[in-house]
């Protein structure tokens, strides 16, 4: 069966000029195109990553000035987080998976999709004009007034921001439309994908924090242009409010880089566990109250900024708010494997991986929201390995975890499990020997941003360099294998997980493009595999799915 | 009193030191034997419920409610013992004994400036009693900075538009590092100095040193150590030319014009430091130096001049 399925019409072979791709509105190309459009900025941002833990391999100057330091690890950042994370797993897999998980022939607003992705393509090209422009330096968060007394390249990178938050609002009001009105008939609320959920959590944050990026743009211009003070003190302005502003949008954007990734581990887990999400229906509201409790904690990334004592302690009481949903979770992803069926193939070893990970993440949160803790520890290294093992250690290694999981229906070619496990490994050590080291320097009192450091930090960044590179090397190494795979990998089948979602039982590989040749009739939840047994009885291929003699 | 550092934290040198480390312990410990808990669930549900048969197709687990509560109820309950202990220590920090004696602090690219009440100025190092409670009163001259006492665990932005500060109570004699951590521009990592805390009879002889009358050389030599991120005084190249040797040589300068390096050339390059830069140099010396009096100008030409 999965013969003739892969020789007929799929989306990636029923038109193959170019301008079929540029004007395409299937959900799925638009989804490849991301793909194309983030990883070329995830490779970009990682390059220079690579360079900035050169140049700290020892203190003074290494391989550039301090002028080209400043600009590299900011230019790191705005990479990464603005052009990278923030779009990669609602725009990729979102796109290419959510419709089909819902049973939906498309998006709901096909046209508005394509949109999105020019409106990225345009506030990147915009964002990274700052650089033509002017000096940005300084992190990607761009204080006052720092940022504006260097030239107008924080008002390009605001710009660029807020144009890509548009194309995150449009994808996000997308998403809530396509859930909320294009389910299959039998796909309850109860019975979704988690992965669904955790996308439909970060589509609300999505619509709701952008448009607060575009409020102080127009502020900062208001000053640049009408001299009306605002953020700058020299007109009467007030620096840390630029700071509530930024964070204002930028905590609630944390989750727009998390809750996704929440979303594919559930998935991961309950595939490659061949067993239930345990405490599915609190799994999926916590993501939709993290959303919301997302809004009221931005105030805990300035406890020593001057804001007042009395904010600071509420702001960190309501940050262990909104630490108990997220631990609860990763407790539920653990027990989802007991008494289960538990298979380790690439795409679960992301999935363990990140439960190591973002477990060290969430536990060094807690220690920063402690009032005391966090006045030391506040703007050192310690901070930056939090980060890093929240963001890198969450989002990107699940978002690796998901592009191997979906590859094969992506591509219809099965990359090589040997190298895939191999290069998950490598991820994994590097990962650790690169910024573990952070929080120790961190906490003996290395501050971030810094070009030259005190002769007793060296032993601390030389491990974490050579982690770097064990990390670069097992990235390089999925490029390499993932490219391969297109051209030599073997065919896939319809399932090669045996997964029960609707993209694994009632699609072909690659999916066709309108998806489904009839609208699946949903009888199950996404993990209920105890209903399913008879799908599993022959040891085979797991599908459903209606070629109807074509 | 002063308790020795670990691979974690650095030697605790203030009345509070230990309190906050009693507290980063305290979750370090907790979480560590949750984290191993975590770990070591999944790794053996991993190995335990490993798949052997193709077919095999486990039923639902019942949720146990007990479980459940009491996996939101624990870490609920943990949590809120660590955020009032926080807030109880974090009070402390807070609230500054009203008998503290008190020093400005200004932050300016890329240096501190220290002026105490008898009229003092410093700049590389704050002398601070031993066992008398000190607060800072902080201001920016131009963008954000932070003051940051690793030994003391004390961290607070400095803002040019209002004041704001921090104390502390340091338990030890000794020299501990000051650090600049919100980023302020090309040198935010050399925008370092010193905190010497000495007994109370050597503050007050240092005080009473430092209320003299300097030469105008030993002033200049001062005055330099805010100058000393930038530019260097044996010769090499920093972010600035180094100023040795360099009295009454010709400079070339980026215009292509040359000018003498002579007391005018350093006067003019300290009062309007963008209209004549050094070849090979960029122009983004802070301009905030010009504030210095003509007394203090006179001192960094004495200085600089008697360079070798």
């Amino acid at each position: 069966m999965s013969d003739s399925a892969s020789s007929s019409i799929n989306y990636l072979n029923n038109d193959k000029s170019i301008k079929s791709w540029l004007f395409t509105l299937d959900h799925k190309r638009i989804g490849i195109m991301y793909l194309i459009a983030v990883s070329l900025a995830f490779l970009a941002g990682g390059i220079l990553a690579l360079l900035v833990r050169v140049e700290l391999m020892a203190p003074g100057e290494t391989i550039m000035s301090a002028d080209a330091y400043n600009q590299a690890f900011t230019l790191h950042a705005v990479l990464m987080i603005f052009t990278f994370i923030i779009p990669a797993v609602p725009a990729v897999m979102g796109n290419f998976v959510l419709p089909i998980q819902l049973g939906a022939k498309d998006v709901a607003f096909p046209r508005l999709n394509l949109a999105s992705f020019y409106i990225y393509l345009l506030g990147a090209c915009i964002a990274l004009g700052a650089l033509v422009v002017g000096r940005v330096d300084g992190g990607w968060t761009f204080y006052t007034p720092y940022s504006t007394s260097v030239g107008d390249g924080v008002l390009f990178i605001t710009t660029g921001v807020f144009v890509m938050g548009f194309s995150s609002i449009l994808t996000g009001l997308n998403f809530i439309v396509t859930v909320h009105k294009m389910r299959a008939p039998g796909l309850t609320w109860n019975r979704l994908p988690l992965f669904i959920w955790s996308i439909y959590a970060t589509s609300i944050v999505q619509v709701l924090a952008t448009p607060v990026i575009g409020i102080t743009m127009l502020l900062l211009f208001l000053e640049k242009f009408l001299h009306i003070g605002i953020f700058d003190p020299a007109l009467g302005g007030d620096p840390v409010l630029f700071q509530h502003f930024f964070w204002f949008y930028s905590h609630p954007a944390v989750y727009i880089m998390i809750l996704p990734a929440f979303g594919i581990i559930s998935d991961l887990m309950g595939t490659f566990s061949r067993h239930q999400v345990s405490g599915y229906k609190f799994v999926a509201l916590s993501s939709v109250a993290i959303a919301f409790l997302g809004f009221l904690v931005w105030g805990h990334h300035m406890f020593v900024s001057g804001q007042s004592a009395v904010s600071s302690v509420i702001f960190s009481l309501i940050t262990y708010l909104i630490g108990i949903p997220t631990g609860v979770k990763v407790i539920n992803w653990v027990s989802t494997m007991y008494k289960g069926s538990v298979q380790l193939k690439t795409p679960m070893i992301y999935a363990i991986s990140f439960l190591f990970t973002f477990s060290i993440g969430g536990f060094t949160g807690i220690m920063l929201g402690v009032l005391a803790i966090d006045i030391h520890l506040h703007d050192t290294y310690f901070v930056v390995a939090h980060f890093h093992y929240v963001m890198m250690g969450g989002n990107v290694i699940a978002a690796l975890g998901g592009l191997h999981y979906w590859w094969p229906k992506m591509t219809g070619k099965m990359y090589n499990e040997t190298l895939g496990k191999i290069a998950a490994a490598l991820v994994f050590i590097g990962f650790n020997l690169t910024f573990f080291p952070q929080f120790i320097m961190g906490a003996q009192g290395m501050p971030r941003r810094y070009y030259d450091y005190l002769p007793e930090f060296q032993s601390y960044h030389l491990w974490s360099t050579y982690g770097s590179w064990v990390l670069g090397a097992g990235l390089f190494l999925i490029l390499f294998y993932l490219i391969a795979s297109l051209k030599s990998g073997k065919k896939a089948g319809l399932n090669p997980w045996g997964a029960l979602t609707l993209e694994w039982t009632h699609t072909t590989t690659p999916p066709n493009p309108h998806n489904f040749e009839e609208t699946p009739i949903v009888k199950r939840g996404a993990y209920d595999y105890h209903l399913a047994k008879e799908l599993f009885a022959s040891g085979g291929e797991v599908s459903e799915v209606v070629t109807s003699g074509k | 009193m002063g308790d020795k550092g670990s691979i974690w934290l650095p030697d605790a040198m203030s009345t509070f030191a230990n309190e906050v480390d009693a507290l980063f312990w305290f979750v370090f410990w907790t979480s560590t034997v949750l984290f191993i808990a975590v770990v070591a669930a999944k790794v053996y549900f991993m190995l335990r419920y490993k798949r052997t048969d193709e077919t095999s197709v486990p039923e639902p687990v019942h949720e146990s409610k007990l479980l459940e509560a009491a996996w939101i109820v624990v870490p609920t309950i943990l949590v809120l013992f660590v955020f009032i202990w926080g807030f109880d220590v974090y009070l402390k920090m807070n609230t500054d004994p009203t008998d503290a004696y008190q020093i400005s602090v200004m932050g300016k690219q890329w240096a501190w400036e220290f002026e105490y009440a008898e009229g003092v100025t410093a700049f590389s190092e704050m002398y601070v009693p031993v066992g008398r409670p000190v607060k800072l009163m902080m201001n920016s001259q131009d963008v954000l900075h932070s003051f940051f006492i690793p030994a003391f665990r004390v961290k607070m932005d400095v803002i040019p538009n209002r004041y704001t500060s921090l104390w502390f109570e340091a338990t030890e004699p000794g020299e501990y590092q000051i650090f600049c951590t919100e980023y302020c521009g090309t040198t935010h990592s050399g925008m370092l100095a010193k905190v010497v805390a000495v007994s109370e009879e050597d503050f007050a002889a240092w005080i009473a040193e430092q209320s003299q009358d300097l030469p105008p050389e030993q002033l200049g030599e001062q005055l330099f150590a805010q100058c000393a991120a930038c530019h260097a005084v044996d010769g090499s190249a920093k972010i600035g030319p180094a100023l040795n040797g360099r009295f009454g040589t010709d400079r070339k300068l980026a215009d292509g014009s040359t000018v003498t390096f002579d007391e005018n050339y350093i006067r003019q390059s300290i009062l309007d430091p963008a209209s004549q830069v050094a070849e090979g140099y960029q122009p983004i010396m802070p301009a905030g130096y010009s504030s210095m009096s003509a007394k203090q100008i006179d001192g960094l030409v004495a200085y600089i001049k008697a360079l070798q």
